[in-house]
C-alpha cells in the first residue's frame, strides 16, 4: 500500500519566516525586559517607597507584600531558565549540524526554531512511566532536588548593574552550596531507578561532582581575593570595562585560574568531554535511562540551563561581568535620581549593562557547546587523575601566589595596571594566531578556495 | 562461573552481571557480553554470541553455487565485496575457471572502495563510541559517497552481489572513473581533515594508547586477522603476501603497528592501522584505474555450475582480515558444504581473555578497535 | 616447503598414524588419526622449519554415506608461507576427537563451534559449550540427517505463507461486510445534467 507522505516543502513560506523571527527576537527580549525592568523594581526598598511602608505598617502586610514580590522574581527567573535552555537547546542542534556538515533541525518554524517549543510540549504529553520495581517517591523526586539546585543559582545571578535579584553578602559562596543539590539528585535518580546501569552512572556521576567541587572552590578564591568581596556584584564592581581592567588580566594567576575554573564548571555541569555520566554509547543515558517524559525533560532542562549558570558565573568572576568600558559603576548609581522610578538615564545604562553582560555569557556559552562537539570522553579514571593530580594543586598555586600578589599590589598598585595591559596584548596576540591557524587548517583540507558552502 | 552464567542472575554478592547487550548503541551489532564486575573494573568480560546466527552454512548447501552469491553478502553486510570475491575464487578453484584480466581488476576496485567504506564505518563508530560524535557523521557523509559510487556500478549500496563465478556482474558506467577520482582527491583531504580532528586528539590518545594491548604471539595464536594482527606489530597482508587476484600489479604499503602512542598491539595501534589502510586503498584504487586492460568482465562458465568433487580453500584479504572459504563438492549442482572463516570469530575470542583488569569504558574501546561486526560472527 | 614435503615430515615422524596425501583433489589433504592428532599438531607447531603457527579454520564435514564426520584442519605458516590441511575422521555415532585448543588458542572458539553445529565432543577443551545456538537447543543443525525440532519453547519456527494469510483475511472480511444497498431505478429519458465545464476551460 504507497502511503502518501505530503511533497517536502521546497521553500519556507514568507509568513513562517516572519512569524519565526518575531520569535527569535520577540522571546528574548521578553524575557531579558522582564528581567531589566522587574529586578530593580520588586526590590524592599523600592517596595516600601511605593507602597508608602513606614514604621507604623503592620509587619504581616510588608512581610505579604515582599513575599509577592519575591514569587514574582522567581517565576521571572524559574522562566528564564526553562526558556534559555530550549533555546540553547535549538542552538546546540543547529551548531552541532554545521559542525557535523550536516543542517540540524530546520522543519519546525525557519531555521527550526520552534523545535525546542515542540519538543516540551512531546515530552509533557508522553506517557508517565515509573518502572515498577523502582523506589516510587525517591524516583518520582529525584528530578525536583535537580531542578531546585538549578534554580536557586538565579537568586545571585547579576544581570546588569542594578539587575539582581538578591545580591547577597555570601553571593559566590551560596552558588557553589546550593549546586550541590544536583548532586543528592543525580545519586536518588541512579538509585530509585533500580537498575545496575542507572547506579553505575549515578554514582560516577556523584564522584565526579563532587571531586570537582574542590578547583572550582579554590578558583573561585583568586578572584575574591582580589576583590576582596564574596558578593556577586562587589565581585563586577572591583573590575572595570575595559579588557585590561577585567580580573582575568590583572593578575597572571587569574588567568590560569579562569581555565581551572571552567573546566571544573564544565565537570560539575556533566558536560562533555565530561558527560560520563550520561555516557550515551556505554550506559545509554547512564542514570537517565529510565526516566522517560517531562522528568526527562526536567533532568535536561538543568543540564542546559548550567551552560547560562555556569558561563555567567565566569563572566562575573573573571571577564569584568556587566562593566561598562568608560563608565565606572558609581556614576550609573549617581544618575539614578531620588525618585521611587529611576531616571531614563539609568534604566538605558542598566539595559547596556544587561547587554554586555548577556553578551559575554552567550559567548563563553558557544564555547561550550562547541566543545560538546569537537571532544571525545575522557574516562573515569582519567578524570579523577586529571582533578585531583592536576587541577587541585594548580589551583592551590593560583590562590597561594594571588595572597603574595595582593600583598604587592597593595604596596604598587601600578603593577596591577600593567599586568593588565601586558596580559591583554598576550592574548590579543594569541588569538590573531589562533585565528590564523585556523586558516591554515581549511586551507590544508580546502585549498584556495575557502569554501564554506558545505556549512 | 559456567552456572552464572546459564542462570544469567548474579549471586547477590559484592560482584554485579551485568548484560551489555544485546541491545546496545556500542556493540557492533546484537551481541551480549555477561561482564563480570565489581564496580569499574571487570573481572571478565563473557561475549554471548548467536543473536542473528541465520544458519547461512546450512543454507549453501542447497541454494547451488551461483544461487549462494546473494548470501555471502549477508556474512558481513559493511564489508560485502569481500565475501562475494572469496566465495566466488573459491568455487572457480573448483571449476577450474580462469578469470579474464579486465574482471580482475574491477574486483580490486570494488573491494578496495570498499574497504575504505567499512573502514569509514568502523572508524567513525569507534570515534563515537569514545564520545566523539562529529567524525562519526563526517565518516559516514564520505561513505554516501562511495555508497552512491558502488550503487552507480552494481547497483546496491549495501549487499551488492556483485562478482560472479567467473568475473563480475557489470562493466564501468560512462563516466565513473571519473566521479571516482574526484571523490578520491577530497576523500585524501577529508583523511588529513580526520587526522586533525580526532586521530591525534590528546584525549582520544589517553582513551586508547597502552589499553587492551595485544602481543603479537597471543594475536597469531588466538587467530586474529588483518588490521587487528597488523596494529599488534606483524607483518601479513594476504594481498601482499600471497597474493591473489590483480594485486600483484598494484604497489601499496602494508600499514603496521609500530606503538607510535603507546605499546604495540594496544587499541591506538588498530585504529590507526585502519585509518593508513584507508590512504593505502586510495592509491590502490588510482592505480587499478590508470591501468585496467580491455577485455571481458565474466569467462565461461556453463549454466549449471557443477564442479567435479572435491574441496578448494581460498584465502582474501577483507576489511575485517583474512576470510577464508572452505567450499566442498561432491560433484553436484549442489555444494556438500560451504564455510565462511571471518576474521570477527576468532576476534570475539580473545576478547574474554583480555578483559580481565579492564575497565568498562576500556572494553568499549578494545570491542571497537577489534572492529568486529556481528553478521560475521554468526553467519 | 611444500605439501608434499610437510607431509613427508609428517610420515617421518609419526608414522602409521598419518595418512596418505589425498589426490590432488584441487586442495589435497591428508587424513590423521584421532588420537595422535594434538602429538601432530604440536609438532607441526613447534619444529623449527615447519611452525605453523596459524589455525586458519577448524571446521567439520558430516559424511552419513561414510559413517563419518571429518574434521578439516587448515594451517598455516606465517613466517615459512606454507600450510596443509589435515582430517580427522571420528565415528559419526559417538564423534570424540581430541582437542588442540592447548596448541593454539584459536581453536577454542572454533572447536567450540564444531560441537555446535555438528556434535563433536573435543576432550581436554576447557570450555566445551554450545555457541551460536542457545544452550538448550536439541539437535546439531549442519548434520545432513538433521530434522528441526518444529519450534522452540513455544516459539513456531513455520509460518503461513504471507500472501496466502493475507487473502484469506482479505475475504474473511469482505464476507463479513453488509452487502452494499442496491442501487437507485435506471434514470429516464433525460439523461443527466453534463458535469459543469472545468474550471480552466
Amino acid at each position: 500500500m504507497p502511503v502518501n507522505y505530503p511533497p517536502a516543502p521546497k521553500f519556507t513560506p514568507r509568513w513562517m519566516i516572519a512569524v519565526t523571527l518575531a520569535a527569535m527576537v520577540g522571546i528574548p527580549a521578553l524575557i531579558l525586559g522582564a528581567v531589566l525592568l522587574a529586578t530593580p523594581l520588586l526590590q524592599p526598598a523600592v517596595i516600601d517607597a511605593a507602597l508608602g511602608f513606614g514604621p507604623y505598617t503592620s509587619p504581616w502586610a510588608r512581610d505579604l507584600a515582599y513575599a509577592v514580590a519575591a514569587l514574582l522574581l522567581a517565576l521571572l527567573m524559574v522562566n528564564f531558565g526553562a526558556i534559555f535552555s530550549g533555546a540553547i537547546s535549538w542552538y546546540e542542534r543547529r551548531v552541532a549540524g554545521r559542525i557535523q556538515s550536516r543542517i540540524g533541525p530546520n522543519r519546525a518554524g525557519f531555521l527550526g526554531f520552534f523545535v525546542w517549543i515542540a519538543d516540551a510540549v512531546k515530552m509533557i504529553l508522553k506517557e508517565d512511566l515509573v518502572p515498577a520495581d523502582a523506589d516510587a517517591l525517591l524516583f518520582r523526586a529525584a528530578p525536583y532536588f535537580v531542578l531546585v539546585g538549578f534554580a536557586c543559582t538565579f537568586v545571585v545571578l547579576p544581570f546588569g548593574h542594578s539587575l539582581v535579584v538578591a545580591d547577597l553578602d555570601v553571593g559566590i559562596f551560596y552558588v557553589t552550596s546550593v549546586t550541590a543539590l544536583t548532586v543528592v539528585g543525580i545519586l536518588i535518580s541512579g538509585w530509585s531507578s533500580n537498575s545496575k546501569w542507572a547506579l553505575f552512572g549515578g554514582m560516577r556521576s556523584a564522584a565526579q561532582v563532587i571531586s570537582y567541587e574542590i578547583p572550582a572552590g579554590l578558583a573561585i578564591f583568586v578572584p575574591v581575593a582580589m576583590a576582596g568581596t564574596l558578593s556577586m556584584q562587589g565581585l563586577i564592581r572591583a573590575q572595570g570595562g575595559f579588557p585590561w581592567e577585567w580580573f582575568i588580566f590583572r593578575n597572571p594567576a587569574a588567568l590560569v585560574a579562569f581555565f581551572v575554573l571552567f573546566t571544573s564548571q564544565l565537570a560539575e555541569a556533566n558536560r562533555t568531554p565530561f558527560d560520563l555520566p550520561e555516557a550515551e554509547s556505554e550506559l545509554v543515558a547512564g542514570y537517565l535511562s529510565e526516566y522517560s517524559g517531562f522528568r526527562f525533560a526536567l533532568f535536561f532542562l538543568c543540564e542546559w540551563g548550567n551552560i547560562w549558570v555556569l558561563s555567567a558565573i565566569a563572566t562575573t568572576l573573571f571577564l569584568g561581568g556587566w562593566q561598562i568600558p568608560g563608565i565606572t559603576a558609581a556614576q550609573i548609581d549617581a544618575v539614578r535620581g531620588a525618585g521611587v522610578v529611576p531616571s531614563l538615564a539609568w534604566w538605558s545604562w542598566n539595559a547596556l549593562s544587561m547587554a554586555i553582560f548577556v553578551a559575554k555569557t552567550l559567548v563563553l556559552c558557544n564555547v561550550v557547546v562547541w566543545l560538546r562537539w569537537t571532544l571525545p570522553r575522557i574516562r573515569v579514571d582519567q578524570m579523577m587523575n586529571l582533578c585531583w593530580k592536576y587541577l587541585v594543586p594548580v589551583a592551590f598555586g593560583c590562590l597561594v601566589f594571588t595572597l603574595f600578589w595582593q600583598v604587592g599590589v597593595g604596596a604598587r598598585p601600578q603593577l596591577e595596571v600593567i599586568t593588565g595591559c601586558v596580559l591583554f596584548v598576550f592574548a590579543v596576540v594569541l588569538a590573531f594566531l589562533f585565528g590564523r591557524r585556523v586558516r591554515l587548517n581549511i586551507q590544508a583540507v580546502q585549498g584556495d578556495k575557502f569554501d564554506l558552502s558545505n556549512w | 562461573m559456567e552456572k552464572l552464567i546459564l542462570r544469567r542472575v548474579d549471586n547477590a554478592g559484592e560482584e554485579m552481571l551485568l548484560n551489555f547487550g544485546p541491545q546496545h548503541p556500542s556493540t557492533h551489532g546484537v551481541i551480549n557480553f555477561l561482564v563480570d564486575t565489581d564496580g569499574e573494573v571487570m573481572k571478565k568480560a563473557i561475549p554471548d554470541i548467536g543473536y542473528l546466527h541465520r544458519a547461512l552454512e546450512k543454507i549453501g548447501e542447497s541454494t547451488g553455487y551461483p544461487g549462494f552469491m546473494p548470501y555471502t553478502d549477508r556474512i558481513d553486510y559493511v564489508a560485502a565485496m569481500f565475501a562475494n570475491e572469496g566465495y566466488a575464487i573459491a568455487v572457480e578453484k573448483l571449476l577450474k575457471v580462469e578469470v579474464p584480466p579486465r574482471a580482475q581488476w574491477l574486483r580490486a576496485i570494488s573491494c578496495e572502495l570498499c574497504r575504505i567504506a567499512s573502514h569509514l564505518v568502523s572508524t567513525g563508530t569507534m570515534a563515537s563510541d569514545i564520545g566523539a560524535t562529529t567524525p562519526l557523521v563526517h565518516a559516514l557523509r564520505e561513505r554516501e559517497t562511495v555508497n552512491d559510487l558502488l550503487e552507480a556500478l552494481c547497483g546496491a549500496r549495501l549487499t551488492y552481489n556483485y562478482h560472479r563465478i567467473g568475473g563480475v556482474a557489470f562493466d564501468l558506467p560512462e563516466g565513473w572513473r571519473d566521479r571516482v577520482l574526484k571523490f578520491l582527491d577530497h576523500f585524501d583531504t577529508m583523511l588529513v581533515e580526520w587526522d586533525r580532528l580526532i586521530t591525534f586528539n590528546s584525549i582520544y590518545i589517553k582513551r586508547l594508547a597502552n589499553v587492551a594491548v595485544i602481543t603479537k604471539t597471543q594475536a597469531i595464536d588466538y587467530g586474529l586477522v588483518g588490521p587487528n594482527l597488523r596494529g599488534s606489530g606483524m607483518d601479513w597482508d594476504v594481498r601482499r603476501d600471497v597474493p591473489y587476484g590483480a594485486y600483484p600489479h598494484f604497489k601499496f604499503e602494508v600499514p603496521v603497528g609500530r606503538g607510535s602512542r603507546g605499546t604495540v598491539g594496544d587499541a591506538f595501534d588498530r585504529y590507526y592501522v585502519r585509518v593508513l589502510e584507508m590512504m593505502e586503498s586510495s592509491k590502490i584504487v588510482r592505480q587499478a584505474l590508470e591501468s585496467m586492460p580491455e577485455g571481458e568482465i565474466i569467462a565461461k562458465v556453463p549454466r549449471k555450475v557443477k564442479p567435479e568433487a572435491g574441496e578448494a580453500f581460498s584465502r582474501v584479504e577483507s576489511a575485517r582480515g583474512e576470510m577464508a572459504y572452505y567450499v566442498v563438492s561432491d560433484g553436484t549442482e549442489k555444494a556438500y558444504r560451504v564455510r565462511a572463516r571471518t576474521g570477527s570469530f576468532t576476534a570475539m575470542g580473545i576478547i574474554e581473555d583480555i578483559s580481565p583488569g579492564l575497565m568498562v569504558a576500556d572494553l568499549v574501546a578494545l570491542i571497537a578497535s577489534i572492529d568486529v561486526v556481528a553478521p560475521e560472527i554468526d553467519r | 616447503m611444500t605439501v608434499n614435503e610437510i607431509h613427508e615430515r609428517l610420515k617421518a615422524q609419526f608414522g602409521e598414524a598419518v595418512g596418505p596425501l589425498s589426490e590432488p583433489k584441487i586442495d589435497a589433504f591428508v587424513v590423521v588419526s584421532g588420537h595422535k592428532i594434538v602429538d601432530v599438531a604440536r609438532f607441526l607447531k613447534e619444529t623449527p622449519g615447519l611452525e605453523l603457527d596459524h589455525c586458519n579454520d577448524l571446521t567439520a564435514l558430516d559424511w552419513p554415506a561414510r559413517n563419518v564426520i571429518e574434521v578439516v584442519y587448515h594451517l598455516f605458516s606465517y613466517g615459512h608461507r606454507h600450510g596443509i590441511v589435515l582430517k580427522v575422521e571420528a565415528d559419526r555415532a559417538n564423534p570424540v576427537v581430541p582437542s588442540v585448543e592447548g596448541v593454539w588458542k584459536a581453536a577454542n572458539w572454533l572447536e567450540r563451534e564444531c560441537y555446535d553445529m555438528f556434535g563433536v565432543t573435543f576432550t581436554g577443551h576447557p570450555d566445551l559449550r554450545r555457541l551460536l545456538l542457545p544452550d538448550d537447543w536439541q539437535g546439531f543443525p549442519l548434520r545432513k540427517d538433521y530434522q528441526e525440532a518444529g519450534g522452540y519453547h513455544g516459539i513456531p519456527n513455520t509460518r503461513e505463507n504471507p500472501l496466502v494469510e493475507l487473502r484469506r483475511l482479505d475475504e474473511k472480511r469482505r464476507a463479513e461486510r453488509p452487502p452494499p444497498p442496491p442501487p437507485p431505478p435506471a434514470a429516464t429519458s433525460n439523461p443527466p445534467a453534463a458535469p459543469a465545464a472545468p474550471a480552466k476551460a
